[in-house]
């Protein structure tokens, strides 16, 4: 019988309600599996990970803080219900790692950032409440670049984290702690945020399923804003199955989010396995060629004959405004940046430097309190919102924004959905990137376009590629599909059937990763 | 009128208002905390109003509602798509480091408002005031420097309450359009007048729930428009007359003396009665608005703005035009718009009471009792069928209006919980208006002071005066006057 930690979330439910194993025992193994492998000093009630300096090359550094004590509790609390009865929802005792940009009471929210070291948020995020809700246990919070802003989770102020299937690479970002966990099996599925790829380009990475569900259908509430118009928060898991079960319990119309997207969410489960024969699928035009690594259009291009094979109508359409899409983004998101971050001065939370006046004060925390890349983007924005620039980037940005959204609309309007890579590259080299901040941006060419558009987007594993600096390094490609607003269910139906047609689980191998079973290689099947 | 000397022949002042009005809605402007005035510190306070990181803000429908409500009273139009931007800037009593509030589209744009002047005459003369926008936007916390100075610069530390953080709030614009202290004044008071007649925010200067800024300039008569000044910590409507005619005097003093003036913020000194500069706005502080995009536009269609206007109480105007009809007193009839008492007065009128004797007893006695106590009207108890059964009992005699003044404090001392005629029961005050009671005290007096009576008899008719006194102190003072007259003159003949 294979580990507990190597189950997906389907699998685990199953066990649980058939009761062959208890959330206890889950959330011990995964816990065990944590504290033998991740970085964190298991002490106390809530683990710590270790100081940056103290990790080793190892330690792929998943979690900044394991709630273990309140993870233990609650899969105890679960069990006695089971065991009395009660109805249990269908992730009950499955656990799950948090980002930790989404706030939990009772727990440390840093968002990466020395500017909320400490910071014990006194309320609960709507998604922690709905995973509360469904009994999903919160092992604890993952590591981000900082304020989410990132492509390599290298911008983390507690400490790079490193990716499952080379631990010399980086496991993308923002959300790479989650990815890292979930792809390292110290859990089941994880909870990113993405506000321009950094749920889908992490997943891409390490081999998951990522998704960037319909802007305004989960909730932003407890979520720390980075970009306000384009932060949503996603599933990560190991299989599309998994993904759309946790999507299905955290999603839907939360009234303490003016953004949110009234009316019911479409059922995700019911028609996940319907397939995509007679389905039109795009391919972007402008989402691939150069700037794409070879071994990327190579798996791409299989995926292609795979979804024809299928039954999919394979058609090329364009979305001629997605190449400004980049420049866009880079404008849109610093400025609501610039102003959301605002709110970080010492006052109220997190870390004060002490000066004689309230601005020297401000002034003197913030320049402490945020990394490079968060000023950066600050004096972007700030910069982008001036007045006399104001029309020049802001406003120009945000017409270029609709011209993208205008674009879907009508590529929707000859296809079901829309494909192409998820990311340009293979998992990158740690500190490759570090030093060219237009190279980390280009990261995201291929999924900020649905981002601005406000599309559901989802990447999954689409085969393996060699690394383009080490032949003998194979490593994850995503693929990423498109769908229309509010239609997550067709990308879900569309992915499921890829995935099953692919009969790909890819779980890390090689010298350099994180001791797991070999990856299954690529082999072509039929649809169940 | 409260602002002493006019301008010098030759100039003419230019005065625009910005009136900061509080809604007072249950709940705060994008959260669900209270919004009362005086509880304790921090006590109204969610993570929302604290900017706390991650939470978000949601529109109060009903503030909305209300601003509309007020923007159609003051004639405006609706906008029938607008949005809130934020205002960026740091301050340590603003929670997040930007201000919600509007930009480019406000809420109402276009509206006036008709003051009534009272001039030297006697004459009124309305006088129209234009205003330009009335937006949306939330209050800000109270800062409270601890240290020798009571101010920011030198305070050992500060304190900040959050409670006011997130307020509703409405800024509305006026357009340069004032000539003078006394219609800045009229303007502000008819403003407040209607705030509280459509019932949106209590209008207290006091409280803070109405703030006014002035901008003021000075030209010569046909001149361009001077550059400005602009004046903070009006605290009264007398002060905002104050503070325009001496920032005016100033204005033109300076300029008559071949200086120039700075455009400033100037800060009015209620105690020495001067304008002093706050800070001088060397440039155009650049708040970088752009679209708050966690908040959703604000859609106002035209049948949804109907169904509000629908809502429009009667407003001052209409108010003073029916009360002068029913015979008040202009001083009256304008004392009672815009307050509590005017539902006091419907109501007893309703109940069969006289208008004028009504509105007397409001603005006279009833007000100087409140005034007495330290009291609001609301809070006294005091209503409207109380203020007809008052009227009524000394209109059929039973308590002369000395004896009703003491009623009435009693009411009010019981907080309303014993009506006029239980009081005067209780306390003893009905008047003795029995005939055979009275005649036979009467006869007693008049027994007692033969000699007066022989006075009054030789044609001293004045000294039935110390007759009725006599009577009176042998009532102790509840015997009806008129009734004690005509036996006296009966007893007499």
């Amino acid at each position: 019988m294979a580990e507990l930690t190597e189950l997906t979330a389907a699998q685990l439910a199953a066990r649980l309600s058939a009761e062959e194993v208890t959330a206890r025992e889950v959330v011990d193994a995964h816990l065990d599996r944590i504290a033998g492998l991740d970085g964190v000093v298991a002490d106390g009630d809530i683990w710590a990970a270790k100081p940056a300096a103290e990790l080793g090359a190892d330690e792929p550094h998943a979690y900044l803080a394991v709630t273990a004590a309140a993870a233990r509790e609650h899969a105890d609390d679960i069990d006695a219900r089971r065991a009395a009865g009660a109805a249990l929802g269908p992730l009950a005792g499955v656990p799950l790692a948090l980002k930790d940009v989404l706030t939990m009471r009772g727990a440390p929210t840093t968002c990466g950032s020395r500017m909320l070291e400490g910071w014990v948020p006194p309320y609960d995020a709507t998604v922690t409440e709905r995973l509360r809700a469904a009994d999903v246990v919160v092992l604890g919070k993952t590591n981000m670049d900082e304020f989410a802003m990132g492509s390599s989770t290298e911008n983390s102020a507690f400490g790079l984290t490193r990716n499952p299937w080379d631990l010399d690479r980086v496991p993308g970002g923002s959300s790479g702690g989650s990815a890292t966990a979930v792809a390292g099996l110290m859990a089941p599925l994880a909870i990113g945020t993405d506000t321009g790829g950094s749920i889908r380009q992490p997943a891409a990475l390490t081999g998951l399923v990522g998704v960037k569900p319909t802007y305004g259908t989960m909730s932003r509430y407890g979520l720390v804003a980075f970009a306000s118009s384009l932060d949503q928060a996603g599933p990560f898991a190991r299989t599309v199955e998994d993904a759309a079960l946790l999507q299905s319990v955290t999603w839907g119309h939360d009234p303490r989010d003016a953004t949110s997207v009234p009316g019911a969410v479409p059922d995700l489960l019911g028609g996940l396995k319907g397939g995509v024969a007679g389905l039109k699928v795009g391919v972007v035009r402008e989402l691939q060629g150069e700037g794409y690594e070879p071994g990327v259009e190579v798996v791409f291009a299989a995926a292609l004959e795979r979804l024809a094979d299928l039954g999919a109508e394979i058609v090329e359409v364009s979305l001629p405004h997605a190449s400004y899409g980049l420049p866009a983004y880079y404008l849109i998101a610093p400025s609501e940046a610039s102003s959301n971050l605002a709110r970080f001065d010492g006052v109220r939370y997190g870390l004060r430097v002490d000066a004689p006046t309230a601005e020297e004060m401000n002034a003197a925390t913030r320049a402490a309190g945020f990394g490079p890349e968060v000023k950066r983007r600050i004096m972007i924005g700030t910069h982008a919102l001036s007045s006399g620039y104001y029309d020049a980037y802001y406003l120009q940005a945000s017409k270029i924004r609709t011209l993208i959204a205008d674009d879907f609309r009508a590529a929707f309007e000859q296809v079901d959905v829309l494909i192409s890579p998820t990311s340009p590259s293979v998992a990158f080299r740690l500190g490759d990137k570090t030093a060219d901040p237009m190279a980390m941006y280009l990261n995201d060419v291929a999924t900020v376009p649905a981002s601005l558009a406000g599309i559901p987007a989802l990447s999954l594993p689409a085969g393996l590629a060699s690394a383009p600096d080490d032949p003998s390094t194979s490593l994850p490609v995503g693929l990423q599909v498109m769908a229309p607003l509010k239609r997550d269910d067709v990308m879900y139906r569309a992915a499921w059937a890829f995935e099953q047609a692919t009969g790909f689980t890819p779980e890390p191998a090689g010298p350099r990763a994180v001791a797991t079973p070999v990856a299954t290689p690529v082999a072509t099947q039929e649809v169940r | 009128m409260a602002t002493d000397t006019p301008l010098p022949e030759g100039w003419e002042l230019v005065v625009g208002l910005e009136v900061h009005v509080e809604l007072h809605t249950a709940t705060k402007m994008w959260c669900g905390c209270g919004t009362q005035f005086g509880d304790a510190p921090n006590t109204n306070v969610c993570p929302v109003c604290t900017g706390q990181p991650g939470a978000l803000p949601v529109a109060n429908a009903r503030a909305i509602e209300d601003a509309t409500l007020l923007g159609l009273a003051l004639a405006g139009q609706v906008a029938e798509r607008c949005w809130f931007h934020r205002k960026n800037y740091f301050y340590p009593d603003l929670a997040k480091n930007y201000q919600i509030s509007q930009y480019d589209v406000p809420l109402i744009h276009d509206g006036h408002l008709d003051v009534e002047v009272e001039l030297a005459d006697g004459s009124v003369e309305t006088r129209r005031v234009g205003i330009e926008r009335l937006h949306m936007e939330e209050d800000t916390g109270k800062s409270l420097h601890v240290g020798d100075t009571g101010r920011l610069h030198g305070a050992d530390r500060s304190l900040i309450d959050y409670n006011r953080c997130g307020i509703p709030l409405l800024e509305i614009v006026s357009h340069p359009d004032i000539r003078d202290p006394e219609t800045a004044q009229a303007y502000l008071r008819e403003l407040q007048a209607i705030v509280r007649a459509v019932d949106v925010s209590d209008a207290r200067m006091d409280q803070g729930s109405i703030r006014c800024d002035a901008n003021v300039s000075v030209r010569r008569v046909g001149a361009p428009l001077g550059t400005r000044t602009e004046i903070k910590n009006l605290n009264s409507v007398r002060s905002v007359g104050r503070a325009i005619a001496y920032e005016a005097r100033r204005q033109v003093a300076v300029l008559e003396d071949g200086g120039a003036i700075r455009m400033e913020t100037r800060h009015w000194d209620e105690g020495r009665g001067v304008t002093e500069t706050l800070r001088v706005k060397e440039s155009v502080t650049d708040y970088r608005y752009f679209p708050d995009p966690d908040l959703v536009a604000v859609t106002s269609p035209p049948a949804a703005v109907e169904q509000i206007r629908a809502r429009l109480p009667e407003l001052p105007t209409a108010t003073r035009a029916r009360l002068l009809e029913a015979g008040l007193p202009r001083p009256q009839a304008v004392a009672l718009v815009g307050t509590d008492a005017l539902g006091v007065y419907d109501d007893a009128v309703e109940r069969g009471a006289d208008p004028v004797i009504a509105a007397n007893w409001l603005v006279g006695d009833v007000a100087g009792q409140l005034a007495a106590e330290g009291l609001e009207l609301a809070e006294s108890g005091f209503t409207g069928a109380h203020l007809s059964e008052l009227v009524r009992l000394i209109d059929d005699g039973t308590l002369s209006t000395k004896l009703a003044k003491q009623v009435l404090a009693g009411v009010i001392a019981g907080r309303g919980g014993k009506g006029p005629a239980e009081v005067a029961e209780a306390q003893g005050l009905q008047q003795v208006s029995d005939e055979g009671e009275l005649r036979a005290i009467v006869e007693r007096v008049v027994t007692d002071n033969a000699r007066t009576v022989d006075d009054i008899r030789g044609g001293n008719t004045k000294a039935i005066g110390a007759l009725v006194g006599q009577v009176m102190k042998a009532t102790r003072g509840q015997a009806d006057p008129r009734k004690t007259n005509e036996l006296l003159r009966e007893l007499i003949g």
